[in-house]
């Protein structure tokens, strides 16, 4: 056996509990759906239950709760990328609005 | 020629060249995907309507349930590997292998019903984002699929010549295949429940 193989015997208990919440947040977000909540509420419910989820693979299937610092400036450059990529529509959104914008002819 | 940095990290990194360099190939894999997002969420900001109750949620929720029971049947092909034993490594990475082909083959069927119907990606916006969205998440499904195919296949026999590396590379595959499971979890919602 490798060196660090308890520490992996007792990673297998955390996927596997990982799992089962994975399990119950799926079913959740299906059951929230059928709710007849306003849009925006059920936008918001909805991803909201999709972040936790990614954040459990990202966390425990794929370690980076207990990365190295390289990994995590590599992922802060992206979140600011991907931030700044999905508050194009925003901005596009607001131009086309802005009719006493002076930017806007 | 031996490629440094295989197996021992780097003293500046503190990582092995493979594993940074996975990290920064899913960086703009994130990139890649949160362009078709923001695609997403302007023409949904920008329609008078969205379809509603297109695509089947039970469909859609069982191949969430089987991309995620992939995602940890790969962390236990890599978690084996670390506990040395050959034989549960390979039949967790079989069954991850298994249940990608029972994603897709669930994926056909769904594309299959819309297509027969007359609903290409040109029927509508909607499906025209969701054949992209789909389609793109389908194709890294089978670039994994093939990844997984060699280490079943002829990549296996690196574990016999230096199984620091081998454990290394399914460790990187499974970074790849949590990933593409991240990006399903946020589509599911986005183009089944919304």
């Amino acid at each position: 056996m490798h060196p660090d193989s308890e520490d992996v015997q007792k990673s297998v208990r955390s996927y596997m509990i990982v799992f089962a919440m994975l399990m119950v947040f799926t079913l959740v977000t299906v059951g929230v759906a059928r709710l007849s909540f306003a849009v925006p509420v059920a936008i918001a419910v909805a991803l909201i239950i999709a972040a936790m989820k990614g954040a459990m693979v990202a966390g425990v299937f794929m370690h980076l709760s207990h990365e190295k610092r390289w990994v995590y400036g590599t992922l802060v450059l992206t979140v600011v990328f991907f931030a700044a990529l999905l508050l194009l529509p925003v901005i596009t959104s607001l131009d086309s609005l802005a009719t006493g914008n002076p930017w806007v002819r | 020629m031996n490629i440094p940095y295989t197996v021992e990290a780097r003293p500046d990194s503190g990582l092995a060249n493979g594993k940074l360099g996975i990290w920064l190939f899913l960086a703009s894999e994130v990139m890649l995907f949160g362009a078709l997002f923001s695609t997403y969420i302007l023409l949904r900001v920008g329609a008078d309507t969205w379809p509603h109750g297109e695509l089947s949620v039970p469909l859609g929720a069982v191949n969430t349930i089987i991309l995620i029971g992939s995602s940890v049947t790969m962390v236990m092909a890599w978690a084996s590997l670390k506990m040395n034993n050959w034989g549960r490594h390979r039949m967790f990475l079989a069954l991850t292998f298994l249940l990608a082909l029972v994603f897709l083959v669930n994926k056909y069927f769904e594309y299959e019903e819309h297509l027969l119907a007359g609903e290409g990606p040109n029927h509508n916006t909607f499906l025209a984002i969701y054949y992209t969205l789909t389609g793109l998440h389908g194709l890294h499904i089978v670039g994994g699929m093939i990844v997984m195919g060699y280490f079943l296949g002829p990549g296996a026999g690196l574990w016999k010549r230096n199984p620091a590396q081998f454990t290394n590379r399914i460790e990187y595959t499974g970074l790849y295949w949590h990933f593409v499971d991240l990006v399903w979890i946020f589509l599911f919602p986005v183009l089944y429940l919304l």
